[in-house]
């Protein structure tokens, strides 16, 4: 887990969730953080802007997707897969 | 209070650019979705949607109406034409006076907007057309209808997202209720269907690449569509005195507010306005055999409007037809509910029930009997048509058989 992605990602989420990033842990979810349906959208763009890529997330079927958002650290893999292919 | 029916009707959408046409869709269960086809559609996710590909906007207007109406009026004087020809009435005197317009959009001028926005923004023009305003601006289309048909009466533009044509409607129908007006030509009309339009969209991460897909399990969100609908509401003495030919009564209407939420709908305030039109109308659940759903396909609306349908309904929400006809012309936002009360009238006079295309895989939570794929003939005497909007304003009218 590259330190740079997993921090920015820390600081992405906790800005959604109103917390300080020492209080994000990599075990959790994005539910167990307060972050709903909209703040989850806004943290993918917020992903996208923050790393240049394009995450595949449908709101309608969110299990679905590619991208797995099970926690702040699946998330933290997921967009180091998206990194690797989209920069590659 | 005098009785309201519907004495003309118009429209121009994905599924043909005439009522005739489009209820032919409907019965056929046509599928209006296509290719997007416009300016930097490359550089767009989603690149299908209802658009009217055969428009030919020069053939229709001249240089200098061209210069005035941005495509959801054009749209709308098309629409208009045709129901205000239908009803046989013209707008003299007396009746000129006593007779209006209100009509509903969501983005009013869009592509006018996303037109000069580039212009200025992207190849740093510094000058625009002198009629950028009125080209854009949400009441254009109604001022053009009043112009052009000489209503001098209530006039006026609603914009409720996803449900202004339904509140549109729902103003004429109590202005002419009341004794406001004699006649409104009402409905609504959209043109989202440009780049920026599309890629605002995109954002929100609800639209599907695919098709629409109203509550099959396997639905992936919403399509767009554009066109509208336009039609005449009528004092049924005045309509009847005349001799015109009804198309349909309209009875009811409610609206609410879930007052909760900015996106996510709510069954509770979706049913207070299925109810509240039932109460309007004087009628009781088990009179109505058909709702046009508002079915966007996405993940949350299907299954909250079944539950409240389910609510408001009680157990004869088992028995009644209901279907989203966005799965063939699409979701015309701010025009929508118009094109789809085109399914009621449908519904009401011809017996035919339209159908919810795509649809391939049953969901638990949306087990009503929503007609899939296939057009069904039906005795109905009352409809009801449904639109929910993004920041919880619902409105549902209610129809009967014309009288």
């Amino acid at each position: 887990m590259s330190q740079d992605v997993k921090e920015k990602i820390i600081e992405i989420i906790a800005e959604q969730a109103v917390l300080d990033p020492a209080d994000v842990s990599l075990e959790q979810s994005l539910e167990e953080l307060g972050i709903d349906s909209l703040g989850l959208v806004e943290s993918i763009f917020a992903i996208e802007e923050a790393f240049d890529i394009s995450v595949p997330f449908n709101a309608n079927e969110p299990d679905q997707s590619d991208f797995d958002i099970s926690s702040v650290s699946a998330i933290v893999k997921a967009v180091e897969g998206l990194i690797a292919d989209q920069k590659a | 209070m005098k009785r309201v029916v519907i004495t003309g009707a118009g429209t121009v959408n994905a599924l043909g650019l005439d009522v005739a046409s489009t209820l032919a869709g409907f019965a056929e269960g046509k599928n209006g979705i296509s290719e997007l086809n416009f300016r930097d559609v490359d550089r767009l996710a989603i690149k299908i949607g209802g658009q009217i590909h055969d428009w030919d906007a020069e053939g229709r207007f001249n240089r200098q109406q061209m210069a005035l109406y941005d495509r959801f009026t054009q749209f709308t004087l098309v629409a208009a034409q045709q129901a205000i020809g239908q009803s046989g009435l013209e707008f003299v005197g007396e009746l000129a006076l006593r007779s209006g317009v209100v009509l509903g959009t969501s983005g009013g001028g869009l592509t006018t907007q996303d037109d000069n926005y580039r212009m200025v923004y992207e190849e740093g023009k510094n000058r625009v057309h002198p009629f950028v305003v009125p080209k854009l601006m949400n009441n254009a289309a109604t001022s053009h209808v009043s112009m052009e048909y000489n209503l001098k009466g209530p006039c006026f533009t609603v914009s409720t997202a996803c449900a202004s044509s339904n509140h549109a409607m729902g103003q004429a129908f109590n202005m002419v209720r009341h004794g406001v007006a004699t006649a409104m030509v009402t409905g609504g009309s959209e043109s989202m269907l440009c780049f920026g339009g599309v890629k605002a969209w995109e954002g929100l991460r609800v639209m599907s690449k695919d098709a629409c897909r109203p509550f099959s399990m396997n639905r992936n969100g919403m399509v767009q569509g554009e066109g509208a609908a336009v039609f005449v509401f009528e004092d049924y003495e005045h309509a009847k005195a005349r001799g015109a030919e009804i198309l349909a009564e309209v009875i009811g209407f409610a609206m609410t507010s879930d007052a909760s939420d900015i996106v996510m709908p709510s069954k509770q305030g979706a049913a207070r306005a299925i109810s509240g039109a039932m109460q309007d109308a004087r009628i009781n659940a088990s009179d109505v055999g058909y709702i046009n759903a508002h079915g966007t396909g996405t993940a949350a609306n299907d299954k909250t409007e079944c539950a409240a349908v389910a609510d408001a309904l009680g157990a004869h929400a088992d028995d009644i037809m209901i279907s989203s006809t966005k799965s063939m012309h699409g979701h015309l936002i701010g025009g929508t509910g118009a094109v789809e009360l085109l399914a009621c009238i449908m519904a009401l006079r011809d017996g035919i029930i339209a159908p919810t295309i795509n649809y391939e895989e049953a969901d638990p939570e949306c087990a009503l009997d929503v007609v899939p794929n296939e057009a069904r003939d039906a005795n109905v005497d009352v409809v009801l048509s449904n639109a929910f909007a993004f920041g919880g304003l619902n409105a549902v009218l209610a129809l009967r058989k014309a009288p």
